[in-house]
């Protein structure tokens, strides 16, 4: 028995060896804010904070990560991009946002005034269908602007 | 009295006769432009709800006892199952049942395409699920699979008989013509690839049939289901309150609904079956590929007198006719047209829906041809489109019941202007250069959709309508209508809605027929409660009803009088005050359409072949808008949908085998932010005035259809070189730039020879 350490709280983790982090997330501990779009680390949906850098939970193995900080958008749900996405109309069907919201407040935590181009690098692994993508800079502009990105 | 009348239905240009109930006190349209709500941009009213990961989805649903289903589905275009032993995967671990061909119609065992279902099988997780359908031994037969289009054509593979149109003489048009230019153009498939992929959670409670499901359309997969399984259509419930994305391709129940039914009711457990990235790839509909012939013939002074169009639609197994030839037809005020449509059926996953199926594929070819004709008769490729506006449908003489075309071709003037500064800035290999290109589509709705709104003691107001929001904002839209009939404010109206046991019937989200079709009841509903408002308030106050109106969350009278709205309904305590409404039928003998046009710049590299969108402007007529906001963001998401449909989307099949080859999402090439170009995007926001009580239009197709047009023309005008094949790979842009070179030093060999 390991123990997981998500938002602040401590788990004992209880699940095979091979089950994914987003798995054990969503079905273990209820937190179905991560979302699993492509179960293979290509489409950025399940992005979760592992010590403050962005990792794909979906092809993370919960074993490998005891005694980490695992921060989900469960943790995040009072940044101020949370706001500010809808503020700036950020979400379509929404499947994709709780993922970029955690990759654009790591990109905040490291950047806190980002330019356009450090932004699509940052978030280019964060795939919107719905075409977000103009909105997206916007609100992670927004909050950069008024420096509530620390 | 409630009047039955017949009107004329389209979803996706597909026209159907509709009866209809008509209530006699139709609601007069708003004035045009903002209003206290409606026509101002308003955040998603669910918006916190998505971002904050409380929103639940059909993946998110997890029900006591659930079990989980996977599927085999055929590795072969075309095969027989010869042989099927099903019990090694029974035997497996934590495996409760499993189905095979015969046991339920969507399994088969003679497959004709890739990923078609052949067995399921239901256990305590998914894993164990995936696991034990690798235990089922298959003894295939593999059949040789029809996947050449040009022996399709030979062989008459089609679903129909081809579909032929005309008007005029082409060929005296021909005759006529000043200028001529034929060409093939050709576009791929393109595959939805919605994030929250196909799937269904269900759970029987007692007779009833549950059924959580990601779809565009709760009652389609109602009636689907209650036949499939021969129930009453009210014994099954079907639940989306959050979908993550369609884009035309949740339309039906699909094999994951009826085999997750099935299992639930062969276990007494409630089941879920999820398709993975790699099946929805293959298996859950696509933009179907096309050949397009085109032949276009011009007067000198631009008439166009002829186009004749031939449209080879490769459709897969199954599916249906896309109105391809829709823009050939329609766009133009041409004497003479001519088309044929071929539905062409191959080895291949069928096709389905996808944003405005037919138009993207026909606009792309028309527009491409269009802007090659401009430059044979040299002129301005704007001007030749102003000068064939069709001022009423070419098909049938009927007037338009709005058109603002040329108010968009004259907002677009000042972005086409661009051009001559937007070519200057080109610079050694990289050379720059503006197209544009027109866009009609559907997009008026029609019956029957209803709504209900409730307004309780303390004001607050509750929409019930059993539609679904599949990422548009429909919630909000909604909402506003409601708030604006009301005259309280948005923050006081709840929607309701992704139940079909929560509320009325109301019409697919697809054909761009959510807000024409819905909103209109939503407003008829609550004017329906605003009269019962009025009433009893006249009452109570002793006035006369006619002086009283409702606003900023008051009665108001003529005399100054007002009251706040809980004054009057706060009487009735727990009492609520009720009110219905359905949408009317459309105008009769009128044809309702969406228009628009848009500009692109891009930069090229010659030497690489490598293609930038920069800039696309776009501007739409769709009737009166209700959230700007969220109508800039459907614009910006159509834009770059059809970016991606440019230059990197592209499903491929095996030429030998019929195999996906484009199952995942680093195969697929999908748009990312850092693709993405300045968008700068406007609307008329003109309404409709002889559509229903609203005059809006729907806005969740028209962006995505001219953008490839729009960015051909822009690299011919950059480059001299016409690409004529999507997606505009490096392959294609080198072909179309040696093309153009050759064409240019047999010109100067003329040139020469002459002088």
């Amino acid at each position: 028995m390991s123990e997981l350490i998500v938002n602040g709280h401590a788990y004992v983790l209880d699940a095979p060896v091979g089950r994914t982090l987003a798995e054990v997330l969503r079905d273990n501990l209820g937190l179905t804010g991560t979302k699993i779009a492509c179960g293979e680390g290509h489409c950025g949906a399940c992005t979760v904070q592992l010590d403050g850098v962005p990792v794909l939970s979906c092809i993370t193995l919960a074993h490998t990560v005891p005694g980490r900080e695992v921060t989900t958008i469960e943790g995040l749900r009072e940044h101020p991009l949370v706001d500010a996405f809808v503020e700036a109309d950020a979400t379509q069907c929404g499947f994709c946002t709780p993922g970029q919201i955690v990759s654009a407040s790591a990109l905040l935590e490291a950047s806190p005034d980002p330019t356009d181009e450090e932004i699509k690098h940052a978030m280019a692994g964060n795939l919107c269908r719905c075409g977000t993508y103009p909105k997206i800079e916007r609100a992670i502009h927004a909050v950069a602007n008024t420096g509530g990105g620390g | 009295m409630a009047r039955l009348v017949k009107t004329e239905k389209e979803v996706e240009g597909r026209y159907t006769e509709q009866w209809v109930v008509v209530e006699e006190d139709a609601l007069e349209q708003w004035p045009a432009g903002p209003l206290q709500t409606v026509g101002r941009p308003a955040t998603r009213i669910d918006g916190l709800a998505r971002a904050r990961g409380e929103a639940r989805y059909t993946q998110d649903v997890q029900l006591p006892g659930m079990l989980h289903a996977a599927v085999l589905r055929s590795p072969h275009a075309r095969a027989r199952v010869n042989q099927l032993a099903l019990e090694p995967a029974l035997q497996a671990p934590g495996v409760r049942a499993v189905i095979g061909p015969g046991e339920l119609e969507a399994l088969t065992d003679q497959p004709n395409y890739e990923g078609q279902a052949i067995a399921a099988v239901v256990a305590e997780t998914a894993e164990l699920a995936r696991a034990a359908v690798e235990e089922i031994s298959v003894d295939w037969e593999v059949l040789e699979p029809l996947l050449d289009a040009d022996e399709a054509m030979r062989q008459k593979s089609f679903f129909d008989d081809p579909k032929r149109y005309e008007r005029g003489d082409v060929e005296r048009g021909f005759t006529e013509a000043d200028a001529v230019v034929e060409a093939e153009y050709r576009t791929q498939s393109v595959l939805h690839n919605a994030l929250e992929t196909h799937q269904t959670a269900c759970e029987w409670e007692g007779d009833t049939l549950v059924v959580y499901t990601s779809t565009q359309f709760l009652w389609g997969v109602r009636d689907e289901v209650a036949e499939a399984f021969d129930l009453p259509k009210d014994k099954v419930r079907v639940i989306c309150r959050f979908m993550g994305g369609g884009f035309g391709a949740k339309g039906s129940a699909g094999d994951y609904t009826l085999i997750a039914a099935e299992l639930a009711r062969r276990t007494g457990r409630p089941v879920h079956c999820r398709l993975s990235r790699r099946e929805e790839n293959v298996n859950s509909g696509n933009r179907n590929p096309t050949i397009q012939k085109l032949r276009l013939g011009a007067r000198a002074d631009g008439t166009l007198i002829a186009i004749s169009a031939e449209y080879v639609c490769l459709l897969g197994w199954d599916g249906w006719l896309p109105p391809t030839s829709g823009p050939a037809q329609m766009i133009y005020a041409c004497e003479n047209v001519s088309t044929v449509e071929y539905g062409v059926r191959l080895n291949a996953p069928p096709m389905d829906a996808f944003r405005a199926p037919g138009f993207v594929e026909g606009t792309f070819g028309l527009e491409c041809a269009l802007d090659e004709l401009a430059a044979k008769l040299d002129l301005d490729p704007l001007e030749l489109r102003r000068r064939n506006h069709a001022d009423h449908d070419p098909l049938d003489e009927r007037p338009f019941s709005g058109k603002e075309l040329i108010e968009c071709y004259r907002r677009a003037e000042p972005h086409w202007e661009r051009r001559h500064e937007v070519r200057a800035r080109s610079e050694g290999p990289w050379k720059r250069g503006v197209g544009i290109a027109t866009q009609l589509w559907y997009g008026g709705g029609g019956p029957p959709s209803y709504a209900w709104v409730r307004m309780s003691g303390d004001g607050t107001v509750s929409v019930l309508t059993a539609m679904q929001d599949i990422g548009t904002g429909t919630r909000t839209t909604m909402a506003q209508i409601a708030a604006e009939e009301l005259g309280v404010p948005l923050e006081r109206v709840t929607v309701e809605l992704g139940d079909t046991a929560h509320g009325p019937y109301a019409t697919v989200s697809g054909g761009s027929s959510t807000t024409p079709s819905v909103g209109p009841a939503v407003r008829a509903a609550a004017g329906d409660v605003a009269r019962q408002i009025r009433e009893i308030a006249a009452q109570r106050f002793d006035l006369e009803e006619r002086v009283l109106s409702l606003s900023n969350g008051k009665v108001h009278s003529a005399d100054g009088g007002s009251w706040p709205l809980e004054e009057i309904t706060g009487l009735l305590e727990d009492g609520q005050i009720l009110g219905k409404g359905a949408r009317g039928p459309n105008p009769a003998g009128m044809r309702v359409m969406t228009f628009g046009i848009q500009v692109a710049e891009v930069a090229v590299d010659v030497e690489t072949g490598e293609i930038v969108v920069e800039r696309v402007y776009a501007v739409h007529d769709i009737g009166r808008v209700i959230n700007p906001l969220g109508a800039e963001s459907q614009i910006e998401g159509g834009i770059i949908q059809a970016i991606g449909h440019s230059l990197s989307e592209q499903r491929l099949l095996d030429p030998q085998t019929g195999k996906v080859l484009t199952q995942t999402l680093d195969a697929y090439r999908l748009p990312t932010i850092a693709d993405v170009p300045e968008i700068v995007s406007e609307l008329i926001d003109a309404p409709d005035t002889h559509l229903t009580n609203l005059g809006s239009k729907g806005l969740g197709e028209p962006p995505i259809v001219p953008t490839a047009a729009a960015i051909a023309n822009a690299i011919r005008d950059a480059t001299g070189a016409a690409v004529r094949s999507l997606p505009i790979t490096r392959e294609e842009l080198l072909r179309a730039l040696r093309e153009a070179e050759e064409r240019q030093s047999a010109e100067e060999r003329v040139g020469a020879a002459s002088a």
